[in-house]
């Protein structure tokens, strides 16, 4: 995956890129928004990854540019005003995603590597497939097997969730953020609870468990260990 | 500014001045209306007299001729106050009467005239005026009747040296009333500028004197009082909020600071790096936490989240707390129950569904039945054995209500004023994690919807309540959409 990473703060810049070049994307760097404007206009890029504050030309405004440019390559903004209102404001923007300062490096490379999924998938499919758990999402029957599975429709909506990004990590703010469309930071381990009933419906007495916990980051659906 | 000129410039006494003229033109006009009728009347009154007596006496000289009318003059002019009398022969003479001299001509017109005259008794005397009358009698004599004008010019005299006492005492009294309100209300302002500027520099104690006679400027005084409360509230507010960033984010700043010097110190194994990297980590998701927290709060009380304001049904929300929060709650051996009915609702749906979140949470962590020590009273817990937790949406007159009611050992009534407020965690709590956040964060979600956060008993435990009045808009449009449903039990 190709990224472009526009931040003025070098340290973290310089964080990021060698970050994300350590997990095998290529990751490039602008450090104004110019700069940013110019590179991203190339359009050779998956995901750009852009500081809301920036020197020149603000985060914002960039996206703004790009959209009418006709570029819609994912962004997702990073910003030290986390609230609810200015989040609305950077997706509004045409931000497809946002991050508050100071976030976790695994957080915002679950959310980019879906960014970049998302753009370049398939349209969406009716029917998901993890190993031998199958899940149709228009009759709403999920199976493992042979076996027909009743799920509640929350933990029937977590599923579907985790298994339209399956192979990805799934952390626990876009999996409140997805599944229950709240923006707040709950102190409790809420999502871990619903995740373990969710296991222990998918998961329990099969010989290979399919839901598997990504430490320090958040969950992953898939086949295997690989 | 001199204090006279700092007198003179007060709005009291420029009203004062203003008065002042206004009352001096009012009694000028009056006086001089006064002085004008008298004139009139008096004048009047020496015309009718004077017409009354020229046509009795040439009666009397046309009956008993000219000896008949000397009689009369002579007596009528020898009478004490008497009018002014003068008959003149055909050729000019003087025959009666006790005019003694005459501005020249005035015998030769006959009708009405103002003339300057001396009478015969009182030579010495200067010019009087008079107003008379010359009519000219039959065989070419002349009678003149006359009255002296000295009664009216005293008269008027009078009315002018009662017009110049009358403006000075208004102005004497006017300006010395106008200095005397002036100083007053000066005194008055001087006492408020001197406690403001106190209060400005630095002593938020101060207050301004308040009278009793309950004037303008005594109901401004209390209204700045109440605002210097406030202030002083606030401010007090603050100080605290800062002690108690200071502590509850140095303390974990602290911990954390420790760990990775120990860790550096100490020369470990990779693990044991390792795991001290996790916990800093995990030391500073919880800072960052307190920090959003704090944040938020600020933002709810300035009011800056009122743009992203909405209708929606707060039973929807009671509703996806509770099943967001269920399980947690099964796993730590509670029950979550939820009990809604429609109620339309006008604010801000993720601030309050974080603000019951926060309820919740709170319930699930510190509303455990006390085990034994406080046997339940019977009946007061219904169904269950007291570890449920019961969420409520409903509508109470006009207002919402949102309430999670727990069955733990509650809050004593004098420590929940005290329970709301930022970073206070009970003595019974301290050991549990958490920011000590969360009702003040309620609270203060509850204050922007122009509501507030109740604490109360449930007998035993815990009903805290976010109070939020519903627009009379929302309310409606709501009302439109949904009937009568009545209540939900899930």
């Amino acid at each position: 995956m190709r990224l472009l990473i526009i931040e003025d703060d070098r340290e973290s810049a310089d964080y990021l890129v060698k970050a994300f070049r350590e997990v095998g994307h290529i990751a490039d760097l602008a450090v104004d928004g110019e700069e940013g404007l110019a590179l991203a206009d190339s359009g050779t890029y998956d995901v750009l990854v852009i500081d809301r504050m920036l020197p020149k030309r603000d985060g914002l405004s960039l996206i703004g540019t790009l959209r009418e440019k006709g570029n819609h390559t994912p962004a997702l903004i990073l910003s030290a005003l986390g609230q609810v209102d200015d989040r609305i404001k950077g997706l509004r923007a045409g931000g497809d995603d946002y991050l508050p300062k100071p976030y976790s490096f695994a957080e915002l490379l679950a959310r980019v590597e879906v960014l970049s999924r998302r753009h370049g998938g398939p349209a969406e499919e009716t029917t998901y497939r993890v190993g031998d758990l199958e899940l149709d999402r228009l009759s709403h029957r999920v199976a493992r097997g042979k076996e027909e599975l009743t799920l509640q429709p929350r933990e029937f909506r977590l599923l579907e969730y985790l298994m339209k990004h399956a192979g990805q990590v799934v952390t626990r703010t876009m999996l409140l953020e997805n599944v229950w469309d709240y923006h707040f930071d709950p102190q409790t381990n809420v999502i871990d609870v619903h995740i373990s009933r969710l296991r222990s419906k998918i998961d329990k007495g099969f010989d290979r468990p399919l839901l598997h916990t990504i430490r320090g980051a958040g969950y992953m659906i898939r086949d295997g260990l690989r | 500014m001199t204090a006279f000129g700092k007198l003179i410039r007060t709005t009291a006494f420029r009203l004062t001045l203003a008065y002042l003229l206004l009352f001096a033109l009012f009694a000028a006009s009056l006086l001089g209306y006064f002085a004008w009728n008298t004139r009139r009347l008096i004048t009047e009154q020496i015309t009718s007299t004077v017409n009354a007596e020229t046509s009795e006496i040439d009666n009397i000289f046309g009956r008993r001729g000219l000896r008949g009318l000397i009689f009369t003059i002579e007596n009528r002019a020898l009478r004490p106050g008497a009018n002014l009398y003068l008959v003149t022969a055909p050729t000019g003479q003087s025959l009666a009467g006790n005019v003694g001299s005459l501005a020249p001509g005035v015998m030769a017109t006959s009708g009405w005239s103002e003339t300057a005259y001396r009478r015969l008794d009182d030579q010495d005397a200067g010019d009087h005026r008079a107003l008379v009358r010359v009519s000219e009698l039959s065989g070419g004599f002349r009678l003149l009747i006359g009255r002296d004008l000295e009664e009216r010019r005293r008269l008027f005299d009078i009315i002018a040296n009662a017009a110049q006492w009358s403006l000075l005492v208004v102005v004497v009294l006017g300006i010395g009333g106008g200095i005397f309100v002036a100083r007053r209300v000066l005194w008055r302002i001087d006492a408020m500028t001197g406690t403001t500027r106190r209060i400005m520099a630095g002593d938020l104690s101060g207050r301004l004197p308040v009278g009793r006679s309950g004037d303008e400027l005594d109901r401004l005084a209390e209204n700045l009082n109440a605002m210097l409360e406030r202030i002083e509230a606030l401010m007090v507010g603050l100080k605290e909020v800062s002690d108690n960033i200071a502590h509850d984010l140095k303390t974990p700043l602290t911990r954390l600071r420790n760990r990775a010097e120990e860790a550096l110190a100490r020369s470990g194994s990779e693990a044991e790096y390792r795991a001290a990297l996790e916990r800093t980590i995990e030391e500073s998701d919880g800072l960052i936490r307190t920090f959003n927290a704090l944040l938020m709060i600020a933002r709810a009380e300035s009011g800056q989240a009122r743009g992203n304001m909405g209708d929606f049904d707060a039973a929807e929300v009671a509703n996806g707390i509770h099943e967001l929060y269920e399980p947690l709650a099964e796993d730590d051996g509670m029950t979550l129950r939820v009990k809604t009915a429609p109620t339309p609702l006008h604010g801000n749906r993720e601030l309050i569904s974080q603000a019951l979140a926060n309820l919740v949470e709170n319930a699930i962590k510190y509303g455990k039945p006390v085990p034994a020590a406080q046997p339940l009273s019977a009946g007061a817990v219904t169904g269950t054995d007291g570890k449920e937790i019961l969420i409520e949406a409903c509508r109470e007159g006009d207002q919402v209500l949102l309430s999670v009611t727990d069955h733990g050992p509650g809050i004593p009534e004098t420590d929940r004023r005290h329970a709301v407020e930022r970073f206070v965690r009970l003595e019974a709590s301290r050991t549990q994690p958490g920011s000590g956040l969360g009702l003040s964060l309620a609270s203060a979600v509850a204050t922007l919807h122009g509501g507030e956060l109740r604490l109360g008993d449930a007998h035993p435990g815990l009903t805290a309540t976010l109070v939020i009045p519903a627009l009379a808009a929302a309310r409606d449009r709501l009302a439109a959409q949904t009937p009568d449903v009545p209540h939900k039990v899930a």
